[in-house]
């Protein structure tokens, strides 16, 4: 009998080690539910994890873009006019108005943590007979790497953007068959041409992306895209990535310019992690309720079963707390012990699935990233419901009559 | 003149109370029981020894009437102090040992210690281990008891009920499902107690041979006590 434990612990534990079929049952029940809700979470985390540092790798957090071009009919005095129809403008490359002073706005911001201007427009690159309609970004490296992490991504060569470089993606460079070094051409849609030298090749890990982006310097840009001393775009970053369309919304209406926020152009991604994160939950749920209702069951046989002794101790001058206590620690212990098996379970299955589980290619599925306070809150959770599926059986131990109990 | 140990005061109980099956069965009892007193309650089945020995034991309480229990009223109580004092001033013997199954030999006798104070310490277990070598048990103090004998569990039964050196121990026919010669071994030990520590008994028998063995023996039949007898008293009325 350890000397440091509490009566209610000592009855509590040498009732479950009695009991050993009941309580081993009722443990790997416990593990299994625990071990499930830590491989599902586990896995859901990195994949969303995983899909979120892709989407962000190669797209800021906000974009400050020129408000649509909107047609508007001229009056002549007051008369009235009525138009059948009114065509949609088309929306031509521009610059935002004043943006170095909406730049400045947007710095002031504490939410907003870096910010970047781009000018951005198609071009045609071709080289030889092969040709690729790509978007040309016209960046300023020192700010434009704190927002998009070009350097971290390039697969050849180097990240330098003088007046005559471009980066491009490896995808793009493989269709167009250049290497580091090698001249492509680009032609704007307003004639103007250019042969930049190909600096670096990235791979920001979204094939669409490798082929599509081309990287220029600012003023490049602005000569290419015919936008001198212009910028198409400001790119931001915030402190709090999912605050980003509320901060989106802030900043429209502070600066007056458009602001598309990651969560707003991608919003079909955040549907399925939203129904993902439901799913899951309500696995959560249910794996946890019959963890609970399991724990309560067993406690409610025990209940039944010691029914005597209950009596006798009640007799000896044990409280209806003291009893409570008694089961509401095993409860407790049953929950905690399923849980230390169950999270180690689970981990263990979600490296095994991840070391296993693999692409055509042998690369991995997702990059594993494991919360560690998972299994502690999964330890937390399993204690609190089993203290809580034994609040029943508990109270139902409490109430007995020990002149009742004795009896039998 | 000495305080009783137990001192009942026209004690009543009713079951079923407001209803039209309302039954009393105990009607207004009176009984003072002295320290050191070894009692007999004897009485037919359905007499009320058992309701007696709950409202005694404080497993139960009277509908009216005075009990006081060590020199306490403990019909004042709330059920904290009634718990309390049942801890500390009864030892319970049943016919059943109701020894708990889970604990060795050692930790049974020293379990209403362990109630009481909460955490377990070396005295407890010293005084547990005392009362086993005098009812020499200590060859299987650290047996779990499902291993013991009846007879031996009975034993460690009586020695838990002495744990927290009561004022009064209640034996519910403690020897009814011993064999003649276990219940003569654990009678004698209750006397050994009695007679060596002064601790007072109420044994509820239907056993004449072992009523025969007390100092004074209470017949209740009805819910009535019909007689109060020495020792003495009863062995001349045989002769």
């Amino acid at each position: 009998m350890r000397r440091w434990l509490p009566f209610e612990w000592i009855a509590a534990i040498r009732f479950l080690l009695e009991g050993r079929m009941q309580s081993l049952f009722i443990v790997a029940g416990v593990t299994i539910g625990v071990g499930v809700i830590v491989f599902m979470s586990a896995m859901l985390e990195s994949m969303t994890a995983n899909m979120m540092r892709r989407i962000l790798n190669s797209q800021p957090h906000i974009s400050m873009v020129p408000p649509d071009e909107v047609a508007r009919p001229l009056r002549e005095g007051e008369a009235s006019l009525v138009l059948g129809t009114v065509q949609r403008r088309t929306q031509r490359t521009r610059s935002i108005d004043q943006w170095q002073a909406v730049r400045r706005d947007l710095e002031r911001n504490p939410e907003v943590t870096h910010v970047a201007p781009v000018v951005t427009g198609s071009v045609l690159a071709s080289r030889g007979v092969a040709s690729r309609s790509v978007s040309a970004i016209g960046i300023e490296p020192e700010r434009y790497f704190t927002i998009i992490d070009l350097p971290g991504n390039i697969v050849a060569g180097q990240p330098r953007l003088s007046a005559e470089d471009v980066v491009m993606g490896a995808d793009l460079a493989k269709e167009l068959g250049v290497e580091v070094g090698d001249k492509v051409r680009f032609t704007a849609a307003n004639g103007t041409m250019m042969t930049l030298t190909v600096s670096g090749l990235f791979d920001l890990g979204n094939r669409f992306t490798n082929l599509r982006n081309v990287y220029v310097a600012l003023r490049t840009g602005q000569a290419l895209l015919g936008l001198i001393g212009g910028s198409t775009a400001i790119e931001v970053t915030v402190a709090d990535v999912y605050a980003a369309e509320d901060v989106a919304q802030v900043l429209q209406a502070t600066t007056g310019v458009g602001a598309d926020s990651w969560i707003k152009t991608n919003a079909q991604f955040f549907n399925v992690m939203n129904i993902q994160s439901i799913s899951n939950t309500t696995i959560r749920l249910l794996v946890g309720l019959s963890v609970a209702f399991g724990i309560a069951s067993v406690l409610i046989v025990s209940v039944v079963q010691r029914s005597k002794e209950i009596g006798i101790l009640r007799a000896m001058g044990a409280s209806r707390g003291q009893i409570l206590r008694v089961f509401l620690v095993q409860g407790g212990v049953l929950g905690l012990i399923g849980s230390l098996f169950g999270s180690s379970l689970g981990l263990v299955a979600i490296w095994a699935f991840h070391a296993i589980a693999r692409n055509p290619d042998g690369s991995e599925f997702f990059p594993l990233i494991i919360d560690w306070w998972l299994p502690v809150s999964a330890a937390l959770m399993a204690t609190a419901t089993g203290v809580v599926a034994a609040v029943t059986p508990a109270l139902r131990a409490a109430r007995l009559d020990p002149v009742v109990a004795i009896r039998g | 003149m000495a305080e009783p140990v137990l001192l009942l005061e026209q004690v009543r109980k009713s079951y079923a109370i407001g209803t039209p099956v309302e039954t009393e069965v105990l009607h207004g009892l009176d009984l003072r029981i002295e320290q050191g007193e070894f009692v007999a309650l004897i009485g037919p089945s359905g007499s009320g020894k058992s309701t007696l020995l709950n409202l005694v034991g404080l497993l139960d309480r009277p509908t009216s009437g005075r009990l006081v229990l060590h020199g306490e009223d403990a019909t004042s109580l709330d059920d904290d102090g009634i718990t309390r004092l049942r801890g500390r001033a009864i030892g319970f013997v049943f016919q059943y040992h109701h020894l708990i199954s889970a604990f060795t030999a050692v930790e049974n006798v020293a379990m209403p210690i362990l109630v009481d104070r909460g955490f377990p310490n070396e005295e407890m277990f010293a005084r547990a281990g005392t009362l086993l070598d005098q009812f020499r048990l200590s060859r299987w103090r650290d047996q779990p008891v499902g291993q013991l004998s009846g007879g031996q569990q009975q034993r460690v039964a009586i020695a838990r009920a002495l744990a927290m050196n009561p004022a009064l121990v209640l034996a519910d026919e403690p020897t009814g499902n011993l064999d003649t010669k276990s219940a003569d071994i654990a009678f004698d030990l209750m006397r050994e107690i009695n007679e060596t520590r002064r601790t007072t008994f109420l044994v509820v028998t239907h056993d004449p041979r072992l009523a025969r063995r007390c100092d004074r023996i209470v017949e209740l039949v009805d819910g009535r006590f019909t007689a109060d007898r020495t020792n003495v008293a009863v062995r001349e009325e045989a002769v």
